[in-house]
């Protein structure tokens, strides 16, 4: 089974089924029917955070310094329940931005500038690709370790030829296949279908091949985790070898480690590139962000069981990095140890896969792009179609380097610095963390404070990490890290200005940090921002806002010819036609570009070349500038508005509607108010053609007949006498009435004794009355009533009550009742009479025109004489009343159970 | 209940999680067992399939929500 030609078969045929995942993935991709677009398949390709070093060394790790290697996947863990609110931003930015590696969103958030993404590139490049040999370095050991068991495994790299080392050809092969299923698209931003199912498929090798050495260790070569346990426990050594002494730099290293573990996981090349580039779908985080932990939590289940294991069983002097594989060896268990090197080289080759692609597309598109645009504008002034080339600089740099890590493999393979890059390139990576996480919440970050930060924090790790690591592989003299650098002690890169007790990498996490994050931030505060800068931070910190979405942010003016050229030059035919296609318009090539069109092409070419180039190549066609900080401000402040809009708008139209009432209320009563008008024209006009009517027949009878009677030709007279009398009496009221409603009734007020006005008023009318057979009683409680009033009108009203309670009394012994008291601060004047009176609900009508109580038609007043009413006495009164400030009502007759009206008038002061 | 409730439940969930790895709770939990080595990493284990049992509920369950 571990036979030289059986291992190589079962490797290069893994190597094989790769490929052919890979491919049955693009092809799918290409049918619409996308295998990666789960969240289980996106959780399972984050899982290219566990490599070659969880696989192997978390053992080693676990026996030597007992829990510590948890926090590898504790920070990660920490990171992904925070997906939904920053991750979650990351990948909106870079899917609206087209973002295509970290070192183009450092890049792109600062103003696009490319002399930041080729720093972020080139600190990439030197922490990376030594975890990548590390890579490789796990591959050869583990094979050796497998074919040569029992015997220690000969690793002599320095004497083996490469083409005998194997991980050789796995790098040579793995460049094929990430040529093949890497570069398939010039757009780098867009989804590597068939590598993430690859990556996804290798997830779960190495997770179902650990989980299965676990199992085997623990109830194969002991009786359970109880059996194991206890032999731990009777195990003097091993005491403490689990708990929190055995962590380097105890407490502090604990919470150290947790942060670097973190802050790693966002910013590791791969790690971006799976998580941001690669997502599909915004949705898949929320999965993902307790799927990925959970995995976590599985591949780790046995860490511990199989190095105590390792440390309890007699292994000889095995390395424990290597217990996962020598355990079933020294079993004797078949088959496993050929599974277990299956899922280390998977851990392998999805690690150097992924970080490849992300370092090559860093290396194309943010150090050899810039510097081809600017020498001389070389391929701008070329006819050729440049998106071979590009392609081909992206291959190249695949090639360079894999090459690059298999030299530093087979070189320097054994020494301690590559051996413990794993965390180095933690810290290094970490650099990244203030530039990107601060400037994507912070606006004021600039690019000065950035390239400082990064610098001074890249200066920072070389010196308390990789220069130590030189020296301890014995390249650099090693007394500068005991005694400081010409004898200064204070700046020993281990305890740097005196700070002791730490463990190297939280030491060199703290004042690396310390110094990016101070200068982002210190010269932040004291720089300016370029409007482009300015354009970038706005976007970058408002990505979440969704007034962004469909906003273009070129202004400038081109043609579609001269951006159709650029884009043909460097995207190719096809994609240009794909780009330029809007079935809408197919217009010439003279008409200028609408900037939808121009930020679109900008994007496109953002997803091949990197943010930075793409803008360099868009300015040189464009003529303009991209929209100012101002209107980007101006559009985000709408959209942030826009709520309080609606909120405003919303209050609005209520008002609008409840305005929308009350002038259909008024309208309706102007509608009654104009009915009422025409009834009024209507009944003044009959009451007009009344009399007239018989004026007009006696005045024919008279003309007509000479020889009539003289007394009858007297009564006509007096009747036409009458009549005119009533006419001109109808006439005044009316007018008294027109005067009235339309404010224009000249009242003269003066003091006077109301009192003495109705003694007057009763005087003048009781002849008539008494002619009428009327009983008028007079009750004044009260010898003088002073008020306010016009004494002519008053008059007039008192009259007219005292006609009206005549005519209305009752037939037999009619009696009329005025009574006048103080009540509080008025007079009050009461009318009544012993009639039927007014129903309660005709109390109102009364004081209608021209209303007259049906009840006391035509017939029964003339009956006995009494002059019929024009029905305008009361609405007179009552005007004339209220205009004096009093009122006049309808009551109750307290004495005479008829009709009451009341009048009310205040005192005088 | 109101808008900001999931992020607010997420934002706490973060905290306790941080809250559980790190040194102070850790320290308690750093002492050996009568069968054996520390409680520390049946600790850990234990805190992080917890948190990761909670996030899980509350992601599935805004899920359904929204």
């Amino acid at each position: 089974m571990r036979t030289e030609p059986v291992v190589l078969t079962v490797a290069f045929g893994y190597l094989a089924l790769l490929f052919v995942i890979a491919a049955w993935g693009d092809r799918r991709a290409e049918q619409g029917r996308s295998v990666i677009g789960s969240p289980t398949v996106y959780a399972l390709s984050i899982a290219v955070y566990c490599t070659a070093w969880t696989f192997y060394g978390s053992v080693g790790r676990a026996a030597e310094f007992g829990p510590s290697f948890l926090l590898i996947y504790l920070g990660p863990t920490l990171a992904m329940l925070m997906a939904p609110l920053l991750i979650r931003k990351m990948v909106r930015i870079a899917s609206t931005q087209r973002i295509t590696s970290i070192a183009d969103f450092i890049s792109a958030r600062y103003g696009k500038s490319s002399s930041l993404g080729a720093l972020v590139a080139l600190i990439a490049l030197i922490g990376i690709t030594p975890y990548i040999a590390l890579q490789l370095k796990a591959i050869t050991l583990s094979h050796a370790v497998l074919v040569n068991y029992p015997e220690a495994a000969e690793f002599r790299l320095v004497e083996e030829s490469f083409w005998a080392d194997k991980s050789f050809w796995v790098a040579l092969v793995l460049a094929v296949f990430i040529i093949l299923f890497g570069t398939r698209h010039l757009d780098a931003s867009e989804r590597h279908e068939g590598m993430v199912a690859a990556i996804a498929f290798e997830s779960l090798v190495k997770l179902v091949a650990f989980l299965t050495v676990g199992v085997c260790v623990t109830f194969m070569l002991f009786n359970g985790p109880g059996d194991l346990f206890r032999q731990v426990a009777d195990t003097p050594e091993l005491t403490g070898a689990l708990s929190l002494d055995a962590v380097p730099g105890g407490a502090i290293g604990w919470v150290g480690t947790l942060v670097l573990a973190f802050l790693a996981f966002l910013t590791l090349p791969r790690q971006f590139q799976v998580l941001v580039v690669e997502n599909v779908d915004e949705r898949h985080l929320k999965r993902a962000s307790w799927l990925f932990p959970l995995y976590l939590v599985a591949i780790n289940l046995f860490v511990i069981p199989i190095a105590m294991a390792g440390l309890l069983l007699p292994m000889g002097n095995s390395d424990p990095d290597s217990f996962v594989l020598t355990l079933p060896l020294s079993a004797g268990i078949d088959g496993i140890p050929l599974l277990v090197f299956i899922g280390g080289l998977s851990a392998a080759t999805s690690m150097v896969i992924v970080e490849t692609i992300a370092l090559s597309t860093m290396v194309s598109n943010q150090l050899i792009m810039p510097l081809l645009l600017r020498s001389k504008r070389l391929h701008l002034n070329s006819q050729g179609e440049l998106a071979g080339w590009l392609l081909g600089i992206r291959r190249v740099a695949i090639v360079l380097i894999l090459l690059l890590g298999y030299l530093y493999h087979a070189l320097i393979g054994d020494s301690y610095s590559l051996v413990t890059i794993g965390l180095v390139s933690f810290v290094g990576a970490a650099q990244f963390a203030p530039a990107m996480l601060i400037g994507m919440y912070w606006r004021g970050a600039t690019r000065a404070g950035a390239t400082l930060g990064l610098m001074a924090g890249f200066i920072t790790w070389i010196y308390t990490l990789l220069l130590p690591g030189f020296a301890q592989s014995g390249w650099l003299d090693a007394t500068f890290l005991a005694q400081g650098p010409f004898g200064l002690e204070w700046l020993r890169p281990y305890a740097l200005f005196g700070l002791e007790g730490f463990d190297i990498y939280s030491h060199a996490l703290l004042w690396s940090l310390l110094a990016n994050v101070g200068l982002l931030v210190g010269v932040s505060l004291f720089t300016r921002q370029s409007p482009v800068e300015q354009t970038q931070a706005a976007l970058f910190t408002e990505a979440m806002n969704p007034g962004l979405e469909h906003t273009s942010l070129w202004r400038g003016q081109t043609t579609r010819g001269e951006l159709k050229s650029l884009l043909s030059r460097y995207l190719g035919a096809a994609a240009t036609a794909r780009i330029l296609a809007n079935p809408q318009d197919s217009q010439a090539d003279e008409t200028p570009a609408p900037p939808a069109l121009i930020a679109r092409a900008e994007q496109a070419l953002s997803g091949a070349l990197g943010s930075a180039s793409a803008r360099v190549l868009i300015n040189s066609v464009v003529r303009g500038e991209a929209l100012d900080l101002e209107s980007i401000l101006s559009i985000l402040d709408t959209t942030s508005q826009t709520l309080e809009y609606n909120r405003r708008l919303e209050q609005k139209s209520n008002e609008l509607s409840r305005i929308g009432e009350e002038l259909r209320a008024a309208n309706e009563r102007l509608r009654e108010l104009d009915r009422l008008k025409d009834e009024f024209v209507a009944m003044v006009s009959h009451e007009l053609r009344t009399p007239l009517t018989s004026i007009r027949a006696f005045a024919e009878i008279l003309r007509d007949g000479r020889d009539l009677p003289e007394e009858k030709r007297i009564h006509f007279l007096e009747v036409v006498v009458l009549e005119s009398q009533r006419l001109s009496r109808l006439i005044e009221e009316i007018l008294d009435l027109a005067r009235l409603e339309s404010g224009r009734l000249t009242l003269s007020p003066q003091r006077l004794d109301l009192a003495a006005l109705v003694r007057h008023s009763v005087d003048a009318v009781h002849r008539l009355q008494e002619d009428r057979g009327v009983k008028l009683e007079v009750d004044l409680e009260l010898d003088e009533a002073p008020v306010i009033g016009d004494p002519d009108r008053l008059e007039q009203v008192i009259i007219n009550l005292l006609d009206n309670a005549g005519k209305f009394a009752a037939d037999d012994d009619p009696r009329v009742r005025l009574h006048l008291a103080r009540h509080k601060h008025s007079f009050r004047l009461s009318v009544e009479d012993n009639g039927l009176g007014i129903a309660p609900d005709e109390r109102e009508r009364v004081f209608e025109k021209f209303h007259q109580i049906k009840r006391y038609g035509a017939n029964s007043g003339k009956a006995r004489g009494r002059p019929r009413g024009s029905g305008l006495g009361l609405p007179i009164s009552r005007g004339i009343v209220a205009h004096l400030g009093g009122r006049l009502w309808v009551g109750d007759a307290p004495t005479l159970q008829g009709a009451c009206l009341v009048m009310e008038l205040p005192s005088a002061p | 209940m109101s808008n900001s409730g999931p992020h607010a439940r997420l934002v706490a969930l973060i905290g306790l999680a941080a809250l559980l790895f790190s040194p102070p709770l850790v320290l308690i939990f750093d002492r050996p067992s009568p069968t054996g080595p520390s409680w520390l990493p049946l600790y850990l284990f234990v805190a992080w399939l917890v948190v990761i049992a909670l996030a899980a509920w509350l992601m599935e369950h805004r899920q359904e929500e929204s």
